[in-house]
């Protein structure tokens, strides 16, 4: 395997443009000649879906959900930025792509990068004449906010639903696309494989999951947009049903996949209550704007939040991270609500838990005003926890939350499989070892809009359109494979039920490959995957038919999946024996406890081939360069 | 606490279907009702009884999977809560809970719980949007909005088409969650160019489908876990008028 970034010559705030008139295109009356795959109706896939369906292409759209509005980027809350510098505090592109590159600890590629932060403003444009109903002043114009990690108010927001707006406004332009007939909408239905005809991925094997029906589709071009791995975790903020599928059984035909190491923990999440608990639910990570975070100077200091004073709270972001305070970025405020409760100084019941204090932000802006910033928020909470946040301060601890590795792509967004494309959080490419708040939907919609129906054309021009019947022997051999695994998942009739063994994952990636990770516990975790996936694989109970809607099929075939992702993931992890972003090593670490780099060894995106279950995957390495950012320690302090 | 759980189970969508009783144990007080029903489904795979299918996924209340019908009402009694949302701290212990599926001709049953919805995919296809093309255009800055009115096309804009407004309605009306996307639309400068193509459109659509029409018992606004207003509907009615009157 070779990898080949293909990133343009020349300065980098004129790749792209130069890029974009050097790429092949496809003339108008052609596009209509070649149809195109996308899998996934998230921003990235809706985006690229219509955009590509709008340019003249044939496109057919897969998703599991029952309609393509509820993908999981729905439920980003608190924004998206982009470098418009309305507020006139110094923003601009070279500023957004500078604090996302600082951002991901230097372990993202610059040219990816600047283009994010170039198309950016095209995004809100875009979007508002969509009618995304966005926040504004006044006078009219459009209002923004601060979010962690930038010192520059660059982030657009509609109230607390900011993803779902952003989605409602992407899912209505593929509307208009399929009431066009231009794109063929096909919900309720998962991928289950990818087809590969001559080297290229040309089609791909679904399930219908009302009917179980396992059925081909063949394209000149496939592009997977199918979100994180955070729920390898169990435990995430992602929805119940998000999943690797996708992105992992393309990876075992071929596709190279990046730093899966690379996992953000969200630091504002609301603690767990019990065993049973299925979910964790997000507080956008906005609410730092204005709550302060803090815990008891002492351990031993259990008296309710309201009767501690002052002078016995340590508000520590602020006490360690002065010039960033509560708008630390995401890794770093995880890390220290996890230090604090290692100290023994957290909160609530389980003592896995810090206090987020509106109390100040009350006193000097009212309620209504902060009724008016998070009351949605606020809402939620209480339901939750029947907790008033408006009275006592909430109670907050990290929870993973989305996954910055991804398939590996170059910078036209198209895997090491020709002819395979990876947009959206399913990739890699933007956010390095840690990605800033607001920053995902930016990505998702960058990759939707304005990148892929520009590099699409590139490679259609090259390899031509062959209009494949999906009957042909490779697709047959697929769709073989994809019943076989479902008739073994039935046939098992073991004892234990799905769930308890994603629990039992997800434990185990919690404890030795979440927030800090070492040798030690990494070479547990390797040992304990294999023995869990044996376990499954002879005893996990999955009843009903293939026939028929059946959600416990569903689930045992991804949670099959991540049984095997896991260990690629630790394997990732071990390798990189440095301390970045969202990647804590405890071996490596500076005095005080932060992060400690390794640039000389370490400065490559880790991109693992498939070479077998329970066979360490091989690794390729794409050494990083840094020509317009200097590396150096990120510093908040 | 332990709660008599009755549910509506129907193998698919030919099977006539009929209540079952089961028993929920040991219900943590601080679960979600949806945890609680994983709780009684884990159970259920040990008996070697097929699970309850509900549909479910994002479980913090804003992707608009999660439907069911609770003790009469959808979402449950809890106001402007998604079922995905309701915790088991406003049931007692030994209550009977009714758990039936949204039911609605336009909605039709696949499996026990989970219900079709995809006629609301076919009127936002028939014109929930506005005919821009990707690129080329104007700063978004170009055209100020008043306050006002982009709070009010947010405030309709926050549906998240779960289908409650039918379930609740005696007559299985949609015009809630229509009027909310043609209010949107009507209240933004970027929606006034298709603005009577686009009412006509999704009406006529919503008629297709089988919703029937609003009579006024706002049984939907009373549902709505995003707490959209029946202003929506007059709104809606209001626009559909005005399209009556013009060529376009």
């Amino acid at each position: 395997m070779k990898l080949d970034a293909k990133i343009p010559s020349g300065p980098i705030a004129e790749k792209w443009s130069k890029h974009k008139f050097e790429m092949k295109l496809v003339n108008p009356a052609n596009k209509r000649k070649y149809s195109v795959i996308v899998v996934g109706t998230g921003l990235a896939g809706a985006s690229a879906a219509a955009s590509m369906a709008e340019l003249g292409y044939n496109v057919k759209a897969f998703c599991f959900q029952d309609s393509p509005r509820r993908a999981h980027s729905i439920a980003a809350q608190g924004g998206i930025n982009a470098a418009k510098n309305y507020q006139n505090d110094g923003d601009s592109v070279f500023r957004l792509f500078y604090d996302t590159v600082k951002g991901g600890d230097f372990r993202s590629r610059e040219a990816n990068v600047h283009r994010l932060a170039e198309v950016s403003t095209a995004i809100i444009d875009q979007c508002v004449a969509q009618g995304v109903p966005f926040a504004r002043e006044y006078g009219g114009l459009l209002a923004n906010r601060s979010f962690g990690g930038a010192q520059v108010s660059r982030t657009f927001y509609a109230r607390g639903q900011t993803g779902q707006q952003l989605l409602l406004g992407a899912y209505s332009a593929l509307s208009r696309q399929i009431g066009l007939g231009k794109v063929q909408m096909y919900p309720r239905t998962e991928m289950l494989d990818v087809v590969l005809v001559d080297g290229h991925a040309k089609g791909i094997v679904v399930r219908n999951l009302v009917t179980g029906e396992v059925k081909s589709y063949a394209a000149d071009a496939v592009v997977l947009a199918t979100g994180g791995y955070g729920n390898v975790f169990y435990l995430s903020t992602n929805a119940m049903a998000c999943n690797v599928t996708a992105a992992y059984r393309a990876y075992k035909r071929g596709a190279a996949f990046a730093n899966p190491c690379y996992t953000q923990i969200h630091p504002t999440c609301i603690p767990v209550s019990g065993e049973y608990q299925s979910k964790l639910t997000l507080m956008s990570e906005s609410l730092r704007n204005d709550g302060r975070i803090w815990v008891p100077k002492s351990a031993d200091d259990k008296r309710a939040p309201n009767d501690i004073p002052e002078a016995d709270r340590d508000y520590y972001l602020e006490r360690k991270y002065p010039s960033f305070g509560n708008l630390a970025p995401r890794d770093i405020s995880s890390r220290a609500a996890k230090e604090v409760c290692d100290e023994g100084r957290g909160v609530g019941d389980t003592g896995l838990g810090v206090y987020l204090d509106f109390a100040d932000a009350i006193n000097r802006l009212g309620e209504d005003t902060i009724r008016e910033r998070y009351g949605n928020l606020f809402d939620m909470y209480e339901r939750i926890t029947a907790d008033n946040p408006y009275k006592v301060p909430m109670r907050i601890f990290p929870a993973s939350h989305y996954t910055m590795g991804g398939l590996w792509v170059d910078y036209n967004l198209e895997s090491t499989i020709p002819g395979l494309f990876v947009l959206g959080e399913a990739n890699f490419s933007d956010h390095g070892a840690n990605r800033l708040g607001a920053s995902a939907l930016m990505q998702g919609l960058a990759d939707g809009y304005f990148v892929i129906p520009y590099t699409i054309a590139n490679y259609f021009a090259a390899a031509g359109a062959k209009n494949l019947s999906p009957d042909g022997k490779d697709f047959k051999r697929t769709e073989d494979e994809v019943n076989e695994r479902t008739r073994k998942l039935l046939s098992i009739n073991g004892k234990r039920s799905v769930d308890s063994f994603h629990r039992e994952l997800g434990k185990i990636m919690w404890d030795y490959c979440g927030m800090a990770r070492n040798r030690k516990g990494l070479e547990t975790a390797l040992q304990k995957i294999p023995e869990l996936r044996e376990q499954f694989w002879q005893d996990v109970r999955v009843l009903g038919t293939n026939e028929e809607l059946n959600m416990s099929l569903e689930n045992a075939g991804r949670v099959a999946d991540f049984l095997e992702f896991a260990e690629v993931m630790c394997e990732d992890a071990l390798d990189r024996e440095e301390s970045c972003g969202a990647h804590f090593r405890e071996e490596y670490q500076t005095e005080d406890g932060e992060a400690l780099r390794n640039d000389k060894k370490y400065t490559y995106v880790a991109a693992w081939e498939y070479k077998g279950v329970g066979t360490k995957p091989e690794l390729h390495k794409e050494p990083l360069e840094f020509e317009n950012v200097k590396l150096a320690t990120r510093s908040y302090k | 606490m332990n709660l008599t759980l009755h549910v509506w189970r129907q193998k698919n969508a030919h099977d006539k279907g009929r209540m079952e009783v089961y028993q929920a144990r040991d219900i943590s007080e601080h679960m979600s009702f949806l945890e609680m029903l994983d709780v009684v489904n884990e159970q259920l795979v040990e008996q070697g009884i097929d699970p309850i299918h509900f549909d479910h996924d994002c479980r913090e209340g804003i992707c608009g999977t999660c439907s069911l019908v609770i003790n009469g009402a959808p979402h449950g009694h809890q106001k402007a809560t998604t079922t995905c949302q309701l915790h088991m701290r406003h049931f007692s212990d030994g209550d009977h809970i009714y758990i039936e599926p949204f039911r609605a001709k336009a909605f039709p049953v696949i499996k026990d719980l989970v219900v079709d919805r995809s006629a609301f995919d076919r009127i936002m296809q028939a014109g929930g949007f506005v005919s821009v093309n990707t690129g080329g255009i104007p700063d978004a800055n170009a055209i100020p909005i008043p306050k006002y009115f982009a709070e009010k096309a947010m405030d309709a804009a926050a549906c998240i088409g779960c289908g409650a407004c039918v379930a609740a309605c005696k007559n299985a009306s949609a015009m809630l969650f229509v009027g909310a996307k043609v209010s949107q639309f009507a209240h933004l400068p970027q929606g006034q160019v298709e603005r009577e193509r686009r009412v006509r459109a999704m009406v006529a659509q919503m008629d297709a489908e089988g919703f029937g029409n609003c009579t006024n018992q706002y049984e939907c606004e009373a549902v709505c876990p995003k707490e959209i207003s029946v202003e929506v509907i007059a709104k809606m009615n209001r626009e559909y008028l005005r399209a009556a009157t013009k060529k376009s």
